[in-house]
């Protein structure tokens, strides 16, 4: 679809005499029939080399990848996780009607983390907390430890926020409802080792299968938050990457990412079966 | 009981899972190494494609490059030729012919001396085929550069030679009177030959490359920074202020601007429109601005018969447009309305202007509503238009402003088209649905010809299609003169004459802008608007 | 019938979702109405009165941006843009999602893992991706962007209306309607798909507002909609940058937007809420 889009990686508004143009072409082997192209290319693959970038032009494709996996891993990561950690708790004191400051501190921050799109909320905080207050760094290349981290990951995780805590209160609620818990009480179980021991496992259930699009609306936030923050991940090439008909790096990201949602179905599988006994003892 | 065992077990389990992710992402994070000596954070825009001399093309490439070598000449900090490479040189009487004499205190950075086999090497890379070299255009003049690009000619044949190894002869197909500015240009910069041999097309990686400049490479991250130790090795190592020089991708503007507000840099790329004003009420001193070499403009598709043959729509198209308002109002960083093609401060060159430059609004209005009644358009043959643009905010701000003038002043409908710059170049290009375009040009070297050339019938550059059998003679001429006054004098002739086509719509001429740090010295505003690490100083912490 | 008694008897029942749908009909309105009753048209660029605060004077109620265009003609228009390109997506991808889910869910086997494979090897691909790849492989159009997000949000839909169709076999009319004779594609369309009419409308409820942050996040990247037309993403894209000095460009459109978002999402709870207490979907 790339290659279908008008436009090469070598143009500008200074055109090229046509010779030179002939050397870049034969360099980088765009004057081969595209069936041609593609052979090369997955032939370099099955060997684990991705091919050069077009854009990049010192480095390969893996080179760039390899890089910038690690940095959008950990960020995606550490953002998924306090999502998780604020959520989840937000959805269990809203299930059991906790009306506290509290509650009602994280469901404003959920509030803003649906209605605000990340591309204000990511600037705003940059210019609050960065640059009027000085209590942050502005970006993630400028400073080191983990001060950096904070903004970004915060950024990518409000929101999420809101979702996970959703989800949380109405499994709870579920559960809590189910004969079993009902059972558990009626045994003069105090609610909280009820939640603990019996409701909190089975209601995380459905959690778990939205891990997916989780994970997918943290790759897509992080494009925002790598441009917001220089942060060198892998956000960025998904969108660079294509308007600068940057071919190889292209197919490597789209293949990094099938390989990445492959794996992460596995792992939700593992958990799902994990988490529910009926399942594991099919 | 196993029940109870499970349960106590699986409690433990999650916590761990996430404990040990959390472990496993949050260490390992080390950011820049803390050493000792002073560092200079300058904000330098997009990535650089490369950082091989042979094969980047782009600004934000460049200066980098220029940190990292030095050619025969470079620039002073206020933008005048000084000697680099070479301490002095001759030129022949028919300038055909230059003689450079190399530093011979001059080493690279693994201690081997600069010696001018080292610059015949490298420019016979540049134009060799197999580099797939772009930016050759430095050369292009040199004797049998063309050829060999083509793969007429071998290699060897180029107009190189090293007399001995100190010495160096370059000669040129006919004269080129900025020659020597060329020559200040990363591309024509040395690359080390062990160097490029034993690694190939990574030797411009960290660890591999081997400078002459007054910087070695240290690291390059690609989308962080590209981080520039100094070279012990370098003839003027002595006057270099600065240790360590960290250049930053910032690719976006405002979040470049936040991050020199808060500190953490030192140099900015640019400013945004939008926050110009502010920047100059709460930072004046901070705020540096030059004119620069490069115009924005709008160009029409000259192959269109609706544009080529109604040079009055276009003048009138031309004249409705507004440009002090689109200046200073809607950029306002002091960029200039364009009423020419060739910008003020272009060296040996008095810039033409549209002659109608100096009307008042109200009249250059009427006289455009005129122009276009002449034309054959009015109210009862309307006149619809498509502009093209590449995606950016401003780009899009000026031609809504472009479009609700010619709506108001000539009745025109204007349909706004914003496109991918790859996919905008590629359909100028082709010449087919494109009406009207907006690109800029900005000048390789300080000279007129830059500019002029590019409206040159033969010119792969020339986007607008102009063709101009008189246009083409006046260029000719003024390239066989020698004298300069009759070279200036021609090229004058020529812009003229090209104006009054109106074969595209200038419409203002750049400004450099950046934020310095009061805390950075040795910043020239000049209009090429290279700023050498090596001219820069720290001014000493309170 | 029965069906939008019940929504309306839950719109009724919660003061919030009450006066979320309220509120959304108010702003539908007010953006249709637009033209009539703002004085100032949303393109007509006014070079003496840029960035102007919010004032009474002129009646620029909501101020002007860089250009000198009104504010508040500007909002309604974009809020005229954004429903409709996500009411429109959402349908789109509603209509595909809802066919291809009934037809898998009913049909079953291994027709049904088949399809579920797919949606499975798309899902794997990262939307904005695709949605990229499609825009600059097709150039610009609302018409593409209306294609693009529709078709790249119909998986959730799909597995959805899968999983309620499978629930929905069980069930006796079902099997009645086969026993008669019913043709599947009969009872596909005239049986199962009024029956999903529940779950769709919650789930649309939750679509639009992924629609909407899916345009302007399109903008964000530059592949939006063209000026001088505008949506409330473009707009409030555009404002980021006047965030100190021209807060009025950045709040008054976020908020709209926010507004709306959060309407969405409570009347889609409140309907949820209704339509599966018990939380399952």
């Amino acid at each position: 679809m790339v290659h279908a889009a008008p436009g090469g990686p070598f143009d500008s508004e200074r055109r090229l005499p046509p010779a030179i143009e002939e050397n870049i072409k034969e360099a980088y082997h765009l004057d081969e029939s595209l069936p041609k192209q593609f052979y090369r290319y997955m032939r370099g693959v099955v060997r684990g080399d991705l091919g050069p970038s077009y854009r990049y032009r010192d480095f390969t494709v893996s080179e760039l990848i390899g890089d910038a996996i690690p940095v959008t891993m950990r960020i995606g990561l550490l953002a998924i996780l306090l999502a998780l950690i604020v959520g989840i708790s937000a959805g269990v004191a809203a299930a059991l009607r906790k009306n506290t400051l509290l509650d009602r501190l994280v469901t404003g921050i959920a509030m803003i983390g649906i209605s605000v799109p990340v591309f204000v909320l990511a600037p705003l905080m940059v210019l609050i907390f960065a640059v009027t207050l000085k209590w942050l760094p502005a970006s993630f290349a400028g400073s080191s430890g983990a001060d950096r981290l904070f903004l970004p990951v915060v950024a990518l995780a409000l929101p999420q926020v809101a979702y996970i805590a959703r989800l949380t209160r109405a499994s709870l609620i579920d559960v809590m409802n189910s004969d079993y818990v009902r059972t558990a009480r009626a045994q003069g179980l105090k609610t909280s080792s009820i939640v603990r021991y019996h409701a909190l496992k089975p209601a995380m259930l459905p959690l778990v299968s939205y891990l997916g699009p989780t994970f997918a609306a943290v790759l897509t936030g992080s494009v925002v938050i790598e441009q917001v923050f220089g942060i060198p991940g892998v956000g960025r090439f998904l969108v660079t990457a294509a308007t600068n008909r940057d071919f190889t790096l292209v197919l490597g990201i789209t293949i990094f990412y099938s390989a990445m949602i492959i794996s992460l179905n596995l792992v939700v599988d593992l958990l799902y079966a994990f988490l529910d006994p009926r399942i594991r003892k099919r | 009981m196993s029940q109870q065992r499970s349960k106590t077990a699986s409690r433990w389990i999650i916590p761990a899972l996430l404990l040990s992710a959390l472990a496993l992402t949050a260490c390992g994070d080390s950011g820049p190494q803390l050493v000792q000596g002073s560092v200079l954070n300058r904000g330098n825009g997009a990535e650089p494609e490369s950082l091989d001399m042979h094969k980047a093309v782009s600004t934000e490439a460049n200066d980098v490059q220029r940190d990292l070598g030095e050619g025969l000449l470079g620039f002073t900090p206020n933008g005048e030729l000084r000697a680099a490479a070479a301490e002095r040189w001759t030129v022949s009487d028919d300038g055909r012919e230059y003689t450079f004499w190399l530093r011979q205190e001059a080493h690279w950075s693994n201690g081997d001396p600069v010696i001018a086999e080292d610059f015949v090497y490298s420019f016979r890379r540049l134009v060799d085929p197999a580099t797939a070299a772009i930016y050759v255009k430095s050369v292009a003049d040199v004797e049998n550069a063309a050829e060999i690009v083509a793969g007429d000619k071998e290699i060897a044949a180029l107009g190189v030679e090293a007399v001995n190894q100190y010495e160096l002869k370059i000669r040129l197909d006919h004269s080129v009177p900025y020659f020597l500015s060329l020559l200040t240009h990363p591309s024509t910069f040395p690359v080390h030959r062990g160097s490029v041999e034993l690694h190939g097309t990574a030797h411009a990686r960290a660890g591999n490359h081997i400078s002459n400049g007054a910087y070695v490479l240290r690291d390059w991250l690609v989308g962080s920074h590209i981080e520039l130790t100094r070279n012990e090795h370098y003839w003027n190592n002595s006057e270099t202020a600065i240790d360590r020089v960290m250049h930053y991708v910032t690719p976006e503007p405002m979040a470049e601007l936040n991050r020199f507000r808060a500190g953490e840099l030192d140099t900015t790329r640019t400013i945004p429109p939008e926050s110009f004003v502010q920047m100059k009420e709460e930072r004046p001193e901070e705020v540096r601005t030059s004119p620069s070499l490069a115009v924005y403009y709008y160009g029409f598709n000259m192959t269109k018969p609706k544009f080529a043959n109604n040079p009055k729509l276009r003048q009138a198209l031309s004249m409705a447009v507004d440009r002090d308002t689109i200046a200073y109002e809607v950029m306002g960083r002091g960029e200039t309305p364009a009423y020419g093609w060739v910008p003020d401060g272009t060296a040996n060159y008095d810039p033409r202007r549209f002659s109608y430059a100096d009307l008042s609004s109200t009249e250059r209005n009427q006289t455009a509503q005129q122009f276009f009644r002449e034309a054959g358009f009015g109210e009862d043959n309307p006149l619809t238009i498509e502009l093209r643009y590449n995606t950016s905010n401003t780009h899009q701000r000026i031609a809504e402003s472009v479009q609700a003038m010619w709506q108001e002043v000539l009745g025109v409908e204007t349909t706004l088209i914003n496109e991918e710059f790859q996919v905008l170049l590629a359909n100028i290009e082709a010449k087919e649905e494109i009406e009207v375009f907006r690109l800029n040009w900005s000048g390789d070297y300080n000279d007129a010809h830059t500019f002029l050339s590019v409206l040159q019938s033969d010119n792969p550059s020339n986007l607008t299609g102009y063709k101009s059998a008189d246009y083409d003679s006046l260029m000719d001429r003024a390239a066989g003169q020698t004298d300069p006054g009759m070279r200036k004098a021609f090229l004058e002739e020529a812009e003229e004459e090209m104006l009054s086509d109106h074969p595209l719509i200038p419409i203002y001429f750049y400004v450099n802008r950046s934020m310095v740090s009061r805390r950075v010295e040795g910043w020239g505003d000049n209009v090429l608007n290279y700023h050498y690490s090596q001219h820069l100083r720290l001014a000493a912490e309170e | 019938m029965s069906i939008f008694k019940s929504v309306i008897r839950t719109i009724q029942s919660s003061r919030t979702v009450t006066v979320c749908a309220a509120m959304l009909l108010v702003i539908a309105a007010l953006s249709l109405l637009g033209p009539a009753i703002s004085s100032h048209s949303y393109f007509s660029t006014d070079f003496d009165n840029r960035l102007l605060a919010p004032t009474l004077m002129d009646q620029h109620i909501f101020g002007t941006d860089e250009l000198g265009r009104d504010l508040f003609s500007r909002t309604l228009f974009g809020i005229r843009i954004t429903l409709l390109v996500a009411v429109v997506a959402s349908f789109v991808s509603l209509g595909i999602g809802v066919l291809y889910g009934a037809i898998a869910g009913y049909v079953g086997g291994r027709v049904d893992g088949i399809m579920m494979r797919i949606v499975d090897g798309i899902y794997a691909l990262p939307f904005i991706f695709s949605v990229i790849l499609l825009m600059v492989a097709f150039g610009r159009s609302m018409l593409l962007i209306l294609i693009a997000i529709g078709a790249v949000n119909w998986l959730d839909m799909a597995r959805i209306v899968r999983g309620q169709t499978i629930s929905l076999k069980q069930r006796g009319f079902v099997e009645a309607a086969r026993l008669i004779g019913v043709p599947t594609s009969g009872i596909i369309l005239r049986h199962i798909t009024p029956n999903l009419l529940g779950v769709v409308i919650v789930y649309m409820t939750l679509a639009i507002p992924q629609a909407i942050l899916m345009e302007s996040f399109l903008s964000f990247l530059g592949l939006g909609i063209q000026g001088p037309q505008t949506s409330l993403g473009t707009l409030v894209n555009a404002g980021v940058s006047h965030m100190e000095r021209a807060s009025w460009l950045l709040v008054i459109p976020a908020s709209v937007l926010a507004l709306i978002l959060l309407c969405f999402n409570f009347l889609g709870d409140g309907l949820r809420d209704l339509a599966d207490p018990k939380g399952k979907t």
